[in-house]
């Protein structure tokens, strides 16, 4: 495990009754790259991104965020615990996988269908991932005497709006934009969680290919503006092998192919995954 | 609110209850407008309750059935612990003076009865949070149908006075109190919606999963907005027994609960100004306009047909019928009413409804 690694997903099984959707995969990022993981449909990327954010215990592997064990397979019948902060074979924390606890870690995410909060803006939209760094309880907050932390919630959403170039949608109904704002801002809205790797589901589906471009010139600012780590699924192959830094594969749950977009683009195993049947010599 | 609102906001409220006063003292019992105080009261009591679910199930998205049995504990316990000691061996006769001696003062119990509903709601939503939609709505209503059994259940007797009445409690002494401590929580619940645990709750009735991925704890978060909720729904089961002046668990059944949906329903679910008016209209029209339609009326030699006992409620259900097909977004859908909006009329979406009824 190199010093800069800040994902690690390691032998990793996911499986659903007689179904393995996740067969046996391990997966590498390491600290300021744009990794992406393609595969045909049915693949089980979605459920790899899954196992990543706590939504599934896996079957088997475990996860490593920042060389900290934070997912891991539990025998059966018993309880799936997560460690925080593994110190040589101590653990200084249990705590339970659940998706919001992984987000606190600083693993953000965005979804393959667009997932806003329809009836609010994009500004409130923003401001609700603020939420989590809170430090007032219930009974402050009710009486308003955090003022201070509410400003300043306010302040760091219209800031990365800002930055983010989205101030002049700042105060529509999220849902009422066309759909290459909308993911921008689902973006945004991950964002604001303050992550350190971002993970994206397809960012660019359902985009013409003028919003693709746009888009893929976005995620490379955020990526050298805020020194992300980005971790994506996508299909747009001109979007993937332009910004990617390396690609996985996956095919029927299986990794088929790991490496740079030029190797992955000449990778035989992986042109008949995407055609079909053998390619002829 | 902001500060520009609120000087107007605090002299509108400042008015209401001198005009209540003034209603209060210059109308007789015996006029036929002494029905208005009495729709006042109850109105603003609703409004309370109506408000408290409007939190869970228009702002939280948790579809609870469960208000009518948080407003009896809170009815029980403000009951329970205010009756005077003298009176104890005259209301509990049949339990020998029950076990409890002593009397509390009245705002203490008022509080106690939305601590206590609290505690259940707590406890009662460790297991049932974890079911969604319609299986909550079962649950709750289950739960709330449980409690109003156990209340009345002899062996508790001593306590609750099994299925006989508890009264000789302190009451209102003025309209003014009903309005007070009604306007006080229904402002506290809309500080809460506008602050950021309230915009976590909106996420969640948004998108549960999104919400998750955002860092909210949907466990904790829900728990806070059903247990708050049960909190004002048991201080307006309080009021309702002040207003009643006595308290039978056998009161608070299911169509209680629903006449509380439909108020939220009517008013729009998720505005709290909506719940508010739609509290008075509903009490209004309930208690007062819509009583000629229970009596008998003979115009000339014809005898108007339908009009007999309980043709009120089938007149409702039919209003109940026509709002959900044609108006679903109720009167206010999920907007606030605002005076500066009103006058400036513009349509820019208002922060900090007025709490002041």
């Amino acid at each position: 495990m190199s010093n800069d690694s800040v994902l690690r997903i390691d032998n990793v099984t996911m499986q659903f009754g007689g179904v393995i959707a996740v067969d046996n995969v391990t997966i590498d990022v390491n600290k300021g790259e744009i990794v992406s993981l393609i595969g045909p449909n049915g693949a089980g990327k979605t459920t790899a991104f899954n196992v990543i954010t706590g939504v599934y215990a896996p079957t088997n592997g475990a996860v490593y965020f920042n060389d900290e064990k934070i997912i891991e397979n539990y025998p059966q019948g018993k309880m799936r615990t997560m460690y925080k902060g593994e110190n040589q074979g101590k653990y200084r924390q249990v705590l339970s996988p659940t998706p919001d606890r992984i987000t606190k870690l600083g693993i953000a995410r965005t979804f393959q269908n667009i997932r806003l909060f329809k009836s609010q803006t994009v500004f409130e939209n923003v401001l609700i991932a603020q939420h989590l760094r809170r430090t007032s309880n219930l009974l402050s907050a009710t009486l308003h005497l955090n003022g201070k932390e509410e400003a300043q919630m306010r302040k760091d959403a219209r800031d990365l709006l800002h930055i983010l170039e989205l101030d002049d949608v700042a105060d529509e109904m999220a849902t009422s934009l066309p759909y290459g704002k909308q993911r921008r801002v689902e973006i945004a809205r991950a964002m604001a969680t303050k992550p350190s790797l971002l993970l994206l589901d397809e960012p660019a589906a359902g985009m013409n290919p003028q919003e693709t471009d746009e888009l893929t010139a976005f995620i490379g600012r955020i990526r050298d503006e805020f020194g992300l780590t980005i971790f994506m699924i996508e299909h747009h192959m001109d979007l993937v092998m332009e910004i990617s830094d390396r690609i996985y594969v996956l095919d029927f749950g299986k990794m088929i192919a790991s490496g740079l977009p030029e190797e992955i683009q000449s990778n035989r195993r992986v042109i008949e995954a995407y055609l079909g049947g053998a390619v002829d010599e | 609110m902001k500060k520009k609102e609120l000087i107007p906001g605090l002299i509108l409220i400042a008015a209401l209850l001198v005009l209540l006063r003034y209603l209060e003292l210059h109308i007789s019992p015996q006029s036929q407008w002494a029905m208005l105080l009495t729709v006042l009261k109850k109105g603003s009591i609703y409004a309370l309750v109506a408000v408290s679910m409007n939190l869970l199930n228009g702002f939280t998205g948790l579809f609870s059935l469960g208000q009518a049995g948080f407003m009896m504990i809170g009815a029980y316990t403000y009951a329970v612990l205010t009756i005077p000691a003298e009176q104890r061996e005259m209301v509990y006769m049949y339990y020998e003076g029950g076990i409890i001696r002593f009397a509390l003062p009245s705002i203490v119990g008022i509080i106690l009865a939305g601590v206590v509903a609290a505690v259940f709601a707590f406890l009662i939503g460790l297991p049932v949070l974890r079911l969604k939609s319609d299986y909550l709505a079962i649950a709750t209503l289950g739960f709330a149908e449980i409690m109003r059994a156990l209340f009345q259940w002899d062996t508790l007797g001593p306590l609750t006075n099994g299925s006989n009445m508890l009264r000789s409690y302190p009451t209102f002494k003025t309209i003014l109190y009903p309005f007070i401590v009604s306007g006080v929580c229904i402002a506290l619940i809309v500080m809460l919606i506008n602050s950021t645990y309230g915009r976590a709750f909106k996420a969640i009735r948004d998108d549960e999963i999104a919400a998750e991925a955002m860092g909210i704890n949907l466990a904790h978060h829900k728990r806070i907005a059903f247990t708050v909720s049960s909190f004002f729904a048991g201080i307006s089961g309080a009021l309702l027994a002040m207003f009643q002046t006595n308290v039978q668990a056998k009161s608070f059944n299911s169509a209680m609960t629903y006449e509380i949906l439909l108020i939220v329903v009517i008013g729009g679910i998720g505005s709290v100004t909506g719940s508010v008016i739609s509290s008075f209209l509903f009490i209004a029209c309930s208690e007062w306009l819509l009583r000629f339609l229970d009596e008998t009326h003979v115009i000339g030699d014809v005898t108007l047909p339908l009009m007999r006992s309980g043709f009120r409620k089938v007149v409702f259900s039919l209003i109940i019928m026509v709002i959900v097909l044609f108006f679903r977004q109720g009167i206010m859908g999920n907007r606030e009413f605002s005076f500066t909006r009103l006058f400036s009329g513009r349509s820019k979406k208002s922060k900090g409804g007025k709490a002041d009824e």
